[in-house]
Order: structure tokens, then C-alpha cells, then sequence
């Protein structure tokens, strides 16, 4: 059977068809449909961890009780779960474990570009890479299939076209006859104290060299001999835009690009006039095979920073490009939180309050554009917190009053926790604003462990926030709601005017979560026109509700109803009383 | 090579539905028996943000996205994302747009105008440009939802897919209490272009 699936889709089709038990994630795009998806297939026991080290290692255990683990991130996740990946390499695996790392070139929705290729190198670990939805399920399974072979976790690369790009992918039945998960203890190879270690370490070495030779055999490692005056070695996505631009050269398609197929690379090298190397962000094939000595062409004419796309080749290549219309300069259309949005509010409140505030990773990151404007860093999850430490360590005494860290409730349990322990510990006098939307927003709307479901919709236990903080050992933590604007920016003040540790925690349900009663006031708001001034106040929230009517040299404020939500931030900060509730 | 596919634009604004209609009609040409492949970027808040997804199918498909300058045809969901993405349309492509506007943050806050004449802009380099009226026409079906088929029944017309391949497609992404809502839509789209 035939089915359109997106690369996610094709990858948990793939688990299944390889006979996974566990699958564990933390979401984070362009990976999060993964485990989404894994769970139709209710053989595979999948969950939502805290983080991406934990997924790991939730993983690692099944895979030593013999059991198949499918374990998903985005690339900067793969940062998080870097500590136990590399011993991983050393203690290999018993059930086949393998590590999907959904890269994003371009930054579509993410803080940079790093090329987890990189990682397979320094990791000492195969990595595969698929081009398609067809190749991404059937790289799943090749790649369990290697890491038992092999004796290693193996890495999976996509990148956020693949991941979310559909494409037509045949069906197959799953695997049978897989051994059955059982005890087995062997200290040798899973206890890395140094003496084992140092047994490991040369093991592994030894299982790169063969996974070389191997990767020489491997047919996802193809030669396509066509016009022989241009060859181009490539990879992944890069592989369909050289098919598109040059369908009439040479391609050798490396399905594995770590370790690299040397042999077949000098027989290609061998037959072909000119070769290119055509891949994604860093020179990573390129100086390998450089490194053998042979001549290729790479980035000298491929740009290293973003996404490659067909336009770009046409022009690395010099091929005629075909005429386009032009178009004036438009209004860019930025994403924006959403109309009633409980970040709103606590955003609203820090512009006016002028705070410095060291962010993090989420929805409310966009707190850092206009018309809010009040985001001053932000580096990775959990950062903000042990952000916040740092400069206050640096600041006068005065300055250090401006300070907050901001933090959301997936991104606090996830690496806020031991920021806020730092932060106690050296009794640094900053306030940490955990802002409480009861789910992991950003990524589409996922749970977590402080929002009582699991991943697949049961009912668990919800960890309790400011039960948790104050066994911290935070003594000052204020509750408040987000949307009350005065209530909110007292508490502030008091919490920043502290010369101790605070937390703030603002709760309020991210608007799109359904299964809460989010807001009494469902009808919405409207403008009295006969009392707006057109003082432009309520358009500071940047609410897309809020839409400005010019008119002449004057203006007004229109709510559209359709968007709408009736938080009422709106109301609050009209000092004309010109919003009100709709009857 | 690149002659024998066939690349569909559809741009738009988050919440549209603009994806669900790329998906229709992904499926609708894997049904007719073509090779299909789709892109687009998701993953950010992106309701209120700038949507756009590639479809592309032929007897084989490469790239998954469709290179600059090579759109057949451009589905347009909001009039300012048609007209932001005509680069991407070779020239004599077709266009087919919804008459609408929505307002990005920067025009709704006062600071920029929302561009005025958008229509004729596009009628200058397409001179045969569908305009249709997706959220009357839908209304009329029964939900102001509905546009995306609506908009879905208005491109069928510019595709040489047989009529059962398009309603299988929407019986099977549809959600199935709006089915019978969104085939009339496609075909009000359908006949109205």
C-alpha cells in the first residue's frame, strides 16, 4: 500500500516496522511529529521526557534490556543529550538504538544552524541520511539494523525539508522473530569506569574502520553514472535539488555520510572529469574527502550559511535562471502571539517596567519584537536563568533590580530547574518568571510533565510548580494571573525590588489548549468609538485583534471579532474606558 | 525534464487553512497516479504568520520544493501573500486568488498602510488572473471555513485531474462532519472560476 507521508510520519512508520518498544522525545521542531505519529502504533510504548538528555537515556535502558529504542530531537536537543550519547558510543548497545537528529538549515524555527553531521565525527557513531519520506522509513530500519550489527547507536540525519516535506512512501508489515527483552548483565560493556572504558575505546575504533569498509558495500551509497565531464557527491535533501539542476551529471548519493565510503568515493572520483561536492552548511564531506587527497569542488562555489535550494545551484553553477516578475517592497508578516495570549500581558508589563529580561526558548521569545519589545538575550533552554545569575553577579546594586529571567513551564522542568538550584544556592538576589501556559506551546501544543497528561492523553500526576520552587529552596514565589495587568506589575516591582531570590509564577492556559475554560469573558470586547481618542495605548499590546483605523490625521481603535478572544488585557490598559465587554 | 511537472503554489496566511488544501491536493494527484511531493515550513507560532506550501507532481518528482521562477500556478489564499510570492511564478503562469484581506501586525497597528490596487498589480503580469470571493462563496456552502475548498474547487479547473479523484481526496482529509459543506464548496469553487 501506498500512503503520502511527511518524513516524521515515514520515520514512526519506520520504528514500527522495525519492531521498536520505546520511543522517547522531548519536542522540539522539525522533529516533534515523530512521536506524535508513533503513537497509532500501540506496540511501541512512547512518552515525552523532560529533556533530550533523559529521552536518551530512557532509550539506552531499553536498548540494554535488548529492546529496539527510537529516540528523536532537534538538532540543538542533540547538545542536551551530548553526555550520555558519547559513552553510549563506547558501551554500544544490546537492542539496536537509534538517535533521530531533525536538523534545521535556514533557522526556520530555531536559534542557529549546526550540522549534527559534525556530532557522528566526534561521537564516533554511523550517521545516515535520508532525502525522502521513502528513505526516511527505510533509513529507520537499515539504521537498527546496523547498530546491532555494529554494536553502536546510530544516528539518523533529516533536515526540516525532509522532516516536513510529504512525499509517497510504500507500506511493508513489521518485522518478526526479534529477541524478547530480558535481563541481561554485562559490567564489562555497560559500566564505563575508566578500566572498561579503556577497553571500549580501541573496540570502537575498530568498529569505525569496519563500518568504512562496509559503508563501501552499502547500496544506499550509490553511484548514478550519467554525463561524465561533471560528478557531484551529495547527500539528503541536497541529493533532489542536484537531480533537479543538472539531471544529465554523474551523482554518487551517499545514504551514510558518516563513516564515508572511501573506495567508492576514488572510484567515482576515478570517472568522472570535475567533481563537486554539493551539501547543506558545513564543508563536512568536503574536507574528508579532501583529506584522501582528491580534488573536488565544494564550498569555493556552495554557500555554507542556510538552506541550499535549486536557485542557488542554478547560480553555484552558473545555468541560465529563467525571467521572474519583480514586486515592490511589502509589510513583512512575522508570527506573532496569538490573540490572547496570556504572554501578552507579562510582556506588556516588563516594556513598562523597562526590565532587563534574559529570555529563552518558546513562544514567548516573540516578546522580543515590536510592539513589546521586552527580550534583551536569549541563548538556549534553561539559559535565561543562569543568565540572569551571571549579570547580576556583574551589576551595581541598582542595576541589579532590572533583572528577570523569563522561563516557560516545559522550558523551567526541562533545564530551569538547575539554573533556579544555582540561583538559591549563591543566593542571587534575581526573579525567575515562570510563565505557566500549562503546556509546551511552541512546538504545537504538547505535554509535559506540568501539564498532567502524557504523551499519548492519559491522565498522570502534574507537578506542582510552586511546591516544587520552594523546595528549592525559593522563599519569595508569588502567583498571578498574567491578564491582570495592575496585579501583575505590583507583584513585579515588589519581586524585582527584592534584594533576595524570587519566583514569579504568572498561570494562565495557553489560548489554544481547548480542555480549559480559558477565558469568562467569551464574547470579546469592543471599542466605544464615541470615547477612543485614538491614543494608540491598546495598540502597544500588539494584539492582532487590535486593528488601527486611520482616518484623516486622526484614528481609532476597531477590535475584530473574529479574532477576538476577550482576554480583556485590552480594557485594562485604555485609560479612556473606551473598550469594554461585549453584553 | 522539469517540463513534464507540474509545481502548485498555495500561499497564505496561518489559520486559512492553507495546508489541509495542499494536502487534498497532494492526495488527489497520488490517487490519479502521479508522483507527488510537497513542502512547507511549520513549526513556529504561526498563526497570523506567512504560509506557504509547494506541491509538485509529474511522472517523478526530484526537489521538493519548486525552483524560482518555475510555479505553474499560484493558489492564493489572501491578496498580499499572492502578490508577495509572484516571483516565484514563471512568466504565463496562472493565478487563481481570494479576494481578502488580512492585516500583518504592522499594518493593523498603524505603522503601514496594507498596499493599495493589489488585484491590478497582479492582473499587470498575469493578465488572466482568477479573482474569486472564497469566504462568500463558502458562506454560501454553510461555513466560512469552507474557503480553502472553496479555493481547492477554483484550481481543479486549471488541473487535468478527473472530478472523482478531487472528492475521494476530500472525503478522506476532510473532517467528516463538514464533508457534505466542503464538497458543495468545491464545487461552488469549481464552477465559479
Amino acid at each position: 500500500m501506498k500512503e503520502i507521508l511527511s518524513g516524521n510520519e515515514a520515520i514512526a512508520r519506520g520504528a514500527f516496522e522495525a519492531g521498536v518498544k520505546v520511543a522517547s522525545a522531548y519536542p522540539g521542531t522539525p522533529s516533534t511529529e515523530i512521536l506524535e505519529n508513533i503513537i497509532q502504533y500501540k506496540d511501541i510504548d512512547a512518552s515525552w521526557a523532560p529533556n533530550e538528555k533523559v529521552a536518551l537515556e530512557v532509550g539506552i535502558g531499553a536498548s540494554f534490556g535488548g529492546g529496539r529504542a527510537l529516540v528523536t530531537m532537534k538538532h540543538v536537543g542533540v547538545n542536551v543529550a551530548a553526555d550520555p550519547l558519547f559513552t553510549l558510543s563506547y558501551t554500544g548497545v544490546n537492542g539496536g538504538l537509534v538517535l533521530v537528529s531533525a536538523d534545521d538549515p535556514e533557522m526556520h524555527s530555531s536559534q542557529n544552524e549546526q550540522d549534527n553531521r559534525n556530532y557522528a565525527k566526534f561521537a564516533k557513531v554511523p550517521m545516515l541520511e535520508s532525502a525522502d519520506s521513502q528513505e526516511c522509513k527505510d533509513f529507520t530500519k537499515l539504521a537498527f539494523a546496523i547498530s546491532e550489527q555494529f554494536d553502536t547507536p546510530v544516528m539518523l540525519r533529516t533536515t526540516t525539508r525532509t522532516s516536513h516535506g510529504k512525499s509517497i512512501v510504500t507500506l511493508e508489515e513489521p518485522v518478526a522473530g526479534l529477541p524478547v527483552p530480558k535481563l541481561t548483565r554485562n559490567a564489562a560493556k555497560f559500566v564505563m569506569l575508566p578500566s572498561n572504558a579503556r577497553v571500549r575505546h580501541p573496540f570502537i575504533e575498530e568498529r569505525t574502520l569496519k563500518l568504512q569498509q562496509y559503508a563501501n558495500t552499502l547500496t544506499i551509497n550509490r553511484m548514478e553514472l550519467r554525463d561524465r565531464s561533471i560528478g557531484v557527491i551529495t547527500s539528503g535533501i541536497p541529493y533532489q535539488y542536484v537531480r533537479e539542476v543538472l539531471p544529465e551529471a554523474s551523482v554518487l548519493k551517499l545514504g551514510m555520510v558518516y563513516p564515508l565510503p572511501d573506495k567508492l568515493i576514488r572510484e567515482f572520483a576515478g570517472k568522472v572529469e570535475k567533481l563537486y561536492i554539493v551539501e547543506e552548511l558545513d564543508p563536512f564531506i568536503e574536507e574528508q574527502v579532501k583529506a584522501m587527497g582528491v580534488e573536488v569542488i565544494g564550498k569555493e562555489i556552495i554557500p555554507i550559511c542556510g538552506e541550499l535550494t535549486p536557485g542557488i545551484l542554478r547560480k553555484a553553477f552558473k545555468l541560465p535562471e529563467p525571467a521572474r516578475s519583480r514586486v515592490d517592497i511589502l509589510p513583512g508578516r512575522p508570527p506573532n502571539m496569538c490573540p490572547g495570549c496570556p504572554h501578552r500581558g507579562i510582556f506588556y508589563t516588563l516594556n513598562q517596567l523597562k526590565a532587563y529580561v534574559m529570555g529563552d526558548i518558546g513562544c514567548y521569545t516573540l516578546g522580543f519584537l515590536p510592539p513589546l519589545s521586552a527580550m534583551d538575550t536569549c541563548v538556549c533552554m534553561g539559559a535565561g536563568i543562569g543568565n540572569a545569575i551571571g549579570i547580576t553577579k556583574v551589576l551595581s546594586t541598582e542595576e541589579q533590580k532590572k533583572v528577570v529571567a523569563v522561563i516557560g513551564d516545559s522550558t523551567f522542568l526541562h533545564s530551569g530547574i538547575t539554573g533556579l538550584l544555582d540561583m538559591v544556592y549563591n543566593n542571587v538576589p534575581a526573579t525567575v518568571i515562570i510563565l505557566d501556559n500549562r503546556i509546551t506551546a511552541m512546538t504545537g501544543r504538547q505535554e509535559n510533565p506540568a501539564s498532567g497528561f502524557t504523551l499519548v492523553g492519559d491522565e498522570t500526576f502534574k507537578v506542582d510548580l510552586p511546591q516544587l520552587v520552594r523546595s528549592l529552596g525559593v522563599k519569595n514565589v508569588r502567583i498571578v494571573d498574567p491578564l491582570n495587568i495592575d496585579e501583575t506589575k505590583q507583584v513585579l516591582q515588589e519581586e524585582m525590588e527584592r534584594p533576595e531570590p524570587s519566583v514569579v509564577i504568572t498561570r494562565r492556559p495557553c489560548v489554544l489548549i481547548k480542555r480549559e475554560g480559558v477565558y469568562e469573558n467569551g464574547a470579546g470586547v469592543k471599542v466605544d468609538i464615541e470615547l477612543c481618542a485614538g491614543c494608540k495605548a491598546c495598540l502597544k499590546l500588539g494584539c492582532p485583534a487590535i486593528i488601527w483605523q486611520a482616518d484623516g490625521k486622526k484614528g481609532k481603535a476597531f477590535i475584530d471579532p473574529q479574532l477576538c478572544t476577550g482576554c480583556n488585557v485590552c480594557e485594562q490598559v485604555c485609560k479612556l474606558n473606551a473598550i469594554e465587554a461585549k453584553k | 525534464m522539469s517540463s513534464t511537472i507540474i509545481n502548485v503554489l498555495m500561499v497564505g496566511v496561518g489559520g486559512q487553512g492553507t495546508l489541509l488544501a495542499s494536502e487534498i491536493l497532494s492526495e488527489a494527484l497520488k490517487q490519479a497516479g502521479f508522483d507527488v511531493k510537497k513542502s512547507e515550513i511549520h513549526g513556529m507560532s504561526q498563526r497570523g504568520g506567512s504560509v506557504v506550501s509547494h506541491v509538485r507532481f509529474g511522472k517523478e518528482v526530484q526537489s521538493p520544493i519548486i525552483p524560482e521562477g518555475e510555479a505553474d500556478i499560484l493558489l492564493g489564499f489572501e491578496l498580499l501573500e499572492s502578490y508577495r510570492y509572484l516571483p516565484l511564478l514563471k512568466k504565463g503562469g496562472k493565478v487563481v486568488v481570494n479576494d481578502l484581506k488580512i492585516n500583518p501586525s504592522i499594518v493593523s497597528t498603524g505603522r503601514e498602510p496594507y498596499p493599495a490596487g493589489l488585484v491590478d498589480k497582479i492582473r499587470e503580469s498575469f493578465p488572466d488572473c482568477v479573482v474569486l470571493d472564497g469566504v462568500e462563496l463558502a458562506n454560501s456552502a454553510g461555513s466560512p471555513k469552507a474557503a480553502n475548498t472553496v479555493l481547492i474547487g477554483a484550481l481543479s479547473k486549471q488541473l487535468d485531474i478527473d472530478e472523482k479523484f478531487w472528492l475521494a481526496a476530500i472525503e478522506k482529509m476532510a473532517p467528516s462532519k463538514a464533508l457534505e459543506i466542503n464538497k458543495k464548496a468545491f464545487y461552488l469553487g469549481r464552477n465559479g472560476a
